[in-house]
Order: structure tokens, then sequence, then C-alpha cells
């Protein structure tokens, strides 16, 4: 284990900001902390790099305590990079020497091989000389990884590292720069807003809300097995729709039975909770979980459409009024109000203890 | 490792009422330090307020105080309207219009910055007095004509009007270009004239900026010396300085000092109040958008409104001083000028260290800090530029002298020392410009932003290096356009050197006063050049940002 953190939470005055919050990560991988603005992100960042104190638990990097209540190993001890969100690189010096801005002790014949190094690593050979203000967005953004990358950091960490880029350049700079990091073989924690982004790069994700980890996993699994409400609607689309819970692997909802093992909530564990709660669930159904077929005696009335390109994403209403999400082939083009085929096929279900609402 | 004792206070508290006392750091100490250093002068004359000495109220009352108050009311006023109806058409024509000669004029309008007011007072009254060429060649041409004497009320307010109008012009213009013509277009697009748009929209938008260099214009209305002295318009300044040095008496000058700062303060208080607004109000991003086409004699008129106000400003007064400084020259220009430049230069020199170096202390003390108490520290350590020179010399002097006689008192020094010194002179340069420096420096501190330094930190530079290699090289710039600014403003500076200075420290400024007192129009061109010249630097300084 390269880093972990153990039960770290973190607060101002009163303000809880982290709470116990654990995960580990191994030498090589790329993390990702995913969650709407304000869930404290940024915040597990800055503890990591050290420029926020826990005020609970424990930071480990390399074996090493790094921060606990009360004790700190101050940022520029830790070796750890760090790209900024605005990128922070220092105007005043040009690109070679804000790369080698980190690199101590070398001779500058070393230094400067190291600089060139790096520079041809994220693309911009023959750039040294140029100063931050004359670079584009995209460009700033490598000198920045570079600089972070310079000094063989331990571990780097990536604050929101493309959101001031436009979409197509950041879709196409974050796969470069997952290469990038694996051909270089370092380890890093990226923070984003943006699943497409955290599924691009990374090999475990955490998805945070209200200063808490609901789930560090692979993308595969937030996806087709949340094991919680606010992960199954944060990552992906799709509707819950009321089900009975008939015993551990079927459950019955208006479009059928579904067979198969029950994950979320109600796997094993939480199961005596909903059996108390006569069997009542809510079952997730993904876009790709509902297909298209005029062969169906299954019918749905088309309420929303959505072109996409490749696809159509339908809003259906069903005739008892709940509404599902499918994703079909785009050349099924059917007009809004008309009734349509639709069938079930689910790999995965999952499924949560119903909420009864106050009113009804 | 190390444990950090800064956070220690984030922990979390465990009893009801964990007070902990924390001994305020080094930086915390040193802005309380500057901002006491500013409030000593006003308190100690302030305090001359509250304990009235019945004799000299009397006589002030009797003799001097409605003279000098109907006087510094018309003044106020007239520049006052003055500096705003010259100043916001000139900043709306160049920031919005277009005209033969736009370009050029928008910076050459901050021209007359460059010459102090008492330099422009001076060359009127040579040009335009009786014995002046103006009216002799008038008499050549028309025989005997009266005209209306420069020496008047109106005279002063039109001198001052031409000295200080820059300020409105040089904010307003901002507003104008801040605001954008996308403010305008709206307008127009629901169907107003650009002309009903710009009093409807543009110039109430603006008004927060109007407002500012308007009171800003007034400030300096208030603490000018050179201006009034030469005119011999009785103001609070020039009162302050004959009671001091005609009188000597201390006591008044003080009590008059009091009153002038109840009004300083009034002025100051509106002026930060409009500070606040200007947030609000500002809207976009600096717009290079089409300009208003003026054409035909809209756009004569408009050429040629900017000329006669930097002919009258400017070229003029410049071409006027550096003819009688050529007439002077060789029998003027002596061993008394090597004194007069050293003294100018050493003293300039000598603050602008000084007051950059403090400035870059209390912007960086609320940099390590950052909250409520070194916000308002800064703030109250850099109102000095309202704090009028006349009024500084008595406050700074007072408590010096008090300190010397204790000193003496107790035995330690044989005689009075800090009051002879460059102490006082030097104590009331920072007090007056402090903020001259901070601002540019708190500018760029500002831009530094909190990743730079997180940034150098995660790649392992931290401490004294960190300032060394990002935060001074970051800062240059500023650093050097504060040493400038302080350097070409205490060049210029008047009454604080006229009262303060050690025997035989004479400036260029003090020689200018001296040969204007005199009358020697001729004789004091020539230091007031070499002041012109010096005060070039800072308006070019301006542009130069201005151009950015």
């Amino acid at each position: 284990m390269l880093l972990e953190l153990k039960h770290v939470s973190q607060s101002y005055a009163a303000r809880k900001v982290l709470c116990d919050l654990s995960f580990a990560l191994n030498t090589g991988d790329i993390g990702c902390l995913l969650g709407p603005s304000g869930c404290g992100k940024t915040t597990v960042l800055r503890a990591i790099a050290g420029f926020e104190p826990i005020t609970g638990g424990e930071i480990v990097l390399n074996g090493e305590r790094v921060s606990a209540p009360g004790f700190i190993v101050p940022a520029e001890k830790r070796r750890i990079g760090m790209v900024f969100q605005d990128y922070a690189l220092f105007p005043h010096l040009n690109v070679a020497a804000n790369v080698g801005f980190g690199l101590h002790g070398l001779s500058s014949v070393e230094r400067n091989k190291r600089v060139e190094e790096l520079l041809q690593t994220v693309g911009l050979e023959g750039s040294g000389q140029a100063y931050p203000h004359e670079l584009s967005g995209g460009q700033q953004q490598r000198v920045a990884l570079a600089r972070a990358l310079a000094p063989c950091p331990n571990l780097l960490l990536m604050d929101e590292p493309f959101s001031n880029l436009d979409v197509e350049l950041r879709e196409r700079l974050s796969l470069e720069v997952r290469d990038i990091l694996k051909q270089q073989g370092a380890t890093a924690i990226i923070v984003t807003h943006d699943q497409h982004e955290a599924f691009a790069m990374s090999d475990m994700i955490g998805v945070m809300h209200d200063g808490e980890i609901q789930q560090w996993d692979k993308a595969y699994n937030l996806y087709h097995l949340p094991e919680s409400r606010f992960v199954a609607d944060f990552v992906g689309q799709g509707v819950l729709l009321p089900g009975k819970m008939l015993n551990a692997d079927q459950v019955e909802i208006e479009l059928g039975t579904l067979h198969g093992e029950v994950s979320g909530a109600c796997s094993s564990e939480g199961l005596n909770e909903v059996s108390n709660n006569g069997g009542e669930v809510e079952v997730l159904l993904r876009p790709d979980d509902i297909i298209h077929d005029d062969a169906s005696p299954l019918l749905a009335q088309v309420e929303h459409k959505a072109f996409r390109g490749a696809d159509i994403l339908y809003t259906l209403r069903l005739p008892s009024g709940n509404r599902v999400l499918s994703l079909v082939p785009s050349h099924h083009n059917h007009a809004i109000g008309e009734w349509i085929g639709i069938r079930l096929e689910v790999d995965h279900v999952v499924a949560f203890p119903l909420i009864k609402s106050a009113g009804s | 490792m190390q444990r950090l004792p800064v956070y220690s206070a984030k922990a979390p508290r465990t009893g009801a009422f964990t007070f902990k006392f924390r001994l305020p750091s080094a930086w915390v100490l040193a802005a309380l330090l500057i901002a006491m250093l500013t409030l000593v002068p006003v308190v100690v004359v302030l305090s001359s307020l509250l304990t009235p000495e019945r004799e000299i109220w009397a006589h002030l009352v009797e003799y001097q105080l409605p003279q000098l108050l109907t006087n510094t009311f018309w003044l106020v006023l007239g520049v006052g309207l003055g500096v705003a109806i010259i100043g916001v058409p000139l900043a709306w024509l160049t920031a919005v219009c277009e005209f033969p000669g736009r370009k050029q004029f928008s910076w050459a309008l901050l021209l007359p910055l460059a010459i102090p007011a008492y330099v422009t007072a001076f060359v009127a009254i040579g040009l335009l007095d009786f014995t002046g060429p103006v009216q002799t060649l008038a008499r050549e041409w028309w025989g005997p004509i009266e005209f209306p004497s420069i020496r008047s009320r109106g005279g002063v307010i039109a001198v001052m009007t031409l000295a200080l109008y820059p300020y409105v012009y040089l904010i307003a213009r901002n507003a104008f270009l801040t605001q954008g013509k996308h403010a305008l277009e709206v307008a127009q697009s629901l169907g107003l004239s650009p002309t009903v748009g710009f009093f409807r929209v543009a110039l109430p938008m603006a008004r927060p900026w109007i407002v500012g260099g308007v009171m800003l214009a007034l400030m300096e209305t208030l603490a000018d010396f050179g201006t009034v002295a030469v005119f011999n318009y009785d103001t609070f300044t020039t009162a302050i300085y004959k009671a001091w040095f005609s009188l000597f008496s201390l006591q008044a000058a003080s009590q008059l000092a009091s009153l002038l700062i109840v009004f300083v303060l009034v002025v100051l208080l509106a002026e930060q109040q409009t500070r606040k607004r200007m947030h609000y109000t500002q809207t976009g991003k600096h717009s290079v958008q089409a300009r208003i086409q003026l054409t035909g004699a809209r756009a004569w008129l408009a050429s040629g409104f900017c000329l006669i106000v930097l002919a009258l400003g400017f070229i003029i007064p410049v071409t006027q001083l550096l003819l009688w400084a050529s007439e002077v020259v060789e029998q003027d220009l002596d061993a008394r000028y090597l004194d007069f430049f050293w003294h100018s230069l050493a003293l300039a020199a000598i603050a602008a260290l000084l007051v950059g170096a403090v400035a870059l202390l209390l912007s960086y003390s609320a940099r390590q800090h950052p909250g409520f108490l070194l916000r308002i520290t800064a703030r109250i350590a850099t109102i000095g530029y309202a704090l009028p020179g006349a009024v500084l010399a008595v406050g700074i002097f007072i408590p010096i002298a008090w300190l010397d006689n204790r000193l003496v008192a107790v035995g330690w020094v044989q005689s009075p020392l800090l009051q002879g010194s460059l102490v006082v002179m030097l104590l009331a340069y920072l007090i007056r410009f402090l903020a001259v420096a901070h601002s540019p420096i708190e500018s760029q501190m500002q831009r530094i932003t909190r990743s730079v330094d997180e940034a150098a930190r995660s790649l392992g530079v931290s401490g004294i290096n960190l300032i060394a290699r990002v935060h001074i090289p970051m800062l240059s710039g500023s650093l050097l356009t504060a040493a400038a600014l302080v350097f070409v403003d205490v060049m210029k500076e008047m009454p604080i050197t006229l009262m303060t200075r050690p025997f035989g420290w004479d400036t260029l400024a003090v020689r200018v006063f001296e040969m204007t007192a005199a009358g020697e129009w001729n004789r004091a061109a020539l230091p007031a050049v070499a002041l012109v010249l010096a005060g070039l630097v800072p308006v070019l300084l301006l542009t130069k940002y201005r151009s950015k």
C-alpha cells in the first residue's frame, strides 16, 4: 500500500467537512475522488498533500504516518506532486524553469536533461523558453503536469485538472495524461466532478457525498453494482421503480420478475430490514436494461426523446404512470405519444429498501 | 517531522469555555505597529479639538475662521464641480467615442498630473497678471482694458481644476471602459438614443467611480499648500503654516489642524463609501467594441475640447516654464543647485526605500494572516493619503517634541535629539505616501494565488526560499512602481518638507516656494522644470499599465 487513509475526519468549528474516510491506493494505481461540488473531495486531496490538518484518523504514506490530529508533516517534506485547478504556474519563470523548479541538488546539466525529458514526455519539446502566458490552456496544463512529475514524487495529486479546458480537449488530454502517468509508473489521485473523466482515467474511484466516501470501487461496479442510492443516482442515468422482494434472488416489478443475485443495500446483509418492511423495495433500472422490441407484448408510451446521434434516449411512461428510460439505436425513430414494445434485460439486479415518504 | 502550533487552534474544543491566548505573530505585530503609527498624528491633532485653548480659540474665531471657512467652502465646491465638468466628458469622449487624435489624447490628457499644482499656479500668475506678457500684449494692441484679476478665487479654482481633473478623468474613463458598450447597446435596443443612453445608463453606472475621483481631487484640494500659498488665498494649510512659523504658536497650528482633519475625515469617509459601491456596479471585462464615430463638427468639437484642456493644463505651462528657465539658467544654476538636487534626490530615495519596505511588510503580513483583523489594519495604516501634509507635520512634531523633552528630562540626552533630525520628516512621508506604495504591491500580491505558494511547497520550496524564489520576483514590477511613485511624490511634496526639514535641507520644492514667495517666477521655473521631469515618470508608468 502506498497511501492509506484510516478513518480520516476533519471539521471546521462545528461543521464536519470529512467524516470517517478510509481508502487505500496501490503503487502505480490511479485513484479518483468523484462527487458533486462541496462534497469535500478537494479537502481530502489537500489533506493528503499536507495543506490541511485533519482532526481525526490518520494518513499513512509509504508506511510512514504523515497526518494525524495535531500532527502534520509539512507539504514540502512529503514529496507529493500536485497539479492545481488553475495550474499555478510561476508567471515570472519560463517553461523550463517552471519544470525544473522542484529539482534540488542536481547539476545544471542533469537538471536540463531531466527538464528536456519531461517536456518531451508531455509533448512540449522545444517550448522551454516560452513563458506561461504565451501558452494555451492545454499547454499550461501539460507544463503543470511536467513540473509536478519532475522530482519523481511519491504520489501525484490532481485537482479538477481539466475543468478549465473545453470538452473536446478535456477528453483527449485525460486519456493522454493517463498514458503519461502509466508510462512514468506514477501513483496518482484525481479529483473531479465529471464521471466520464473519472471513468477514462482511473483504476479505482471513490464516490463522495457530504464528506463521506459512499463507495470505493472500480468504474464497472459503480455503474452496475452501486451500494447506495446516492451512487446509483450520481453515476450514470436510471430510474428507481417500486418492486417486491420475493426471496434473496427474485424481485418482482410491474414489468416482470427479475432473477439473479440481488445487490445494493438489499444484498444479504440488508435483507432483514427489507423483509421487516414486507419486502417492499425500489429497483434500479438503467437505460440499457430496457430493450426496445416491437415483438414484445409489454407496451410503454413515448413521453420525451433526446436524439444523441448513434442512439435515442427515450423517456417512457408505463401504464401505471411510472417512467423508465431506454437507450435505443437511433434508426428506431418513434414519435412522442406512440406506444412501443419493450422488454427487460437486467444482468445485475440492484435494489434498495423503499423509503416511505412522510405524506403517503 | 515537526509539530505545527498554528493548527492547534483548530483542534476540537472540549470544554464549554476553553479560552486560549495565543501570542500574535511577528507579522501581526508589525502590521498593528504601522497602523498605530498612522493613527498617532490623527489622534494627537484631534485631541487638541477636545482641549480647546480659550484664548487661541477666541482669536481664531474672531480674526481667522470666517475667512478660512468661506475660502475653503468655495474652493472645495468650485474644484469639485470643475474637475467633474472637465474630467467626465473627457473620459467619455476618449473611452467610448472616436474622433481625430483620440488615441493620443487618451494618454496625453494625463500629462497635467506631472506638473505640481503649485507650479501651474505660479505659471498662471506670471502669464496672466497685470504685468504678465498676455495683458501687456493686449494693452499694446487694444489700449487699456480691464481684465478680471487672476489672483482671485476664480483663479485658484481654475488652476486647481486644471491640475486635478486627471483624477476624475482616469477613474471615470476606467469605469466607462469596463462597463463597455454592452450597456449602451442594450439601451439602444430598448429605443434610447446614444445621448439619452449616456445620461440614463452610462453616467449612473459610472457614478461611484466619478464620485470617488472627485473625492480624491478634493482630498488633494484640502491638502494643498503650495497653490493657495502662491495665490495668497488663505486656507487651513497656509494658516497652519503661518501660525507655526510666523506666530510661533504650535497650539494655534494644532487647533487649526484639528478642524481641517475633521473635513478631511468626512471626505475620506465618503470616498471609502463609494469604493464599496464600485464592486457592485462593475459589470464586465474590458470589451473591445465599436466606438461611437463622431463626424463633422462634432468630431472637431471633441478634438478641440481635448486640445484646449491639454494646452491649458500642460502645453502652455511647460512651454512657459522652459522659456523662463532658459532665461535664468546661466546666472542661476550654480553650486547651490547641487545641494537642492542632492537633498531632493536623497530624501526621495530614502523615503522610497522606507515606504516601499513598510508597504511590502504590511501587504505580506496580510497575506500571512488573511482575515478581518489585518484587512482593517491595512485599511487604517493607509489612510494617510488623505491627511494634509501640514496636519501631519503638526501631528508628528508634537509627540516627537514631547518624547525629546522626556529624554532630556530623564537625562538620556543633553539636548533635543529627534526634532531637528530627519525622523519627523521621514515619518510624515511614510504616513502620507504609504497608500501610494501599498496599492500596487497589494494588488500584485493578491494576484499571487494561494495555489502558487502551495505548488512551490509541494515541490519542496518553503520559508525564505519561497519568498526569494517566488514572491519577490513576482512582486518586483510592483515594488519598482511603488518606489518610483513615492520617489516622485516626495520630490514634489511641499508642506511637510517646508515645515519639518532639518536646518539647511533645502530641496527643489523649497526653492520653488521661496522664489514664488518673492514673486520671481522665472527663477522658480528652474527647479520646477526638474520637478516636472520627475513627475513624468509616474504618468508614463500609468500609461504603460493602461495600455496593457
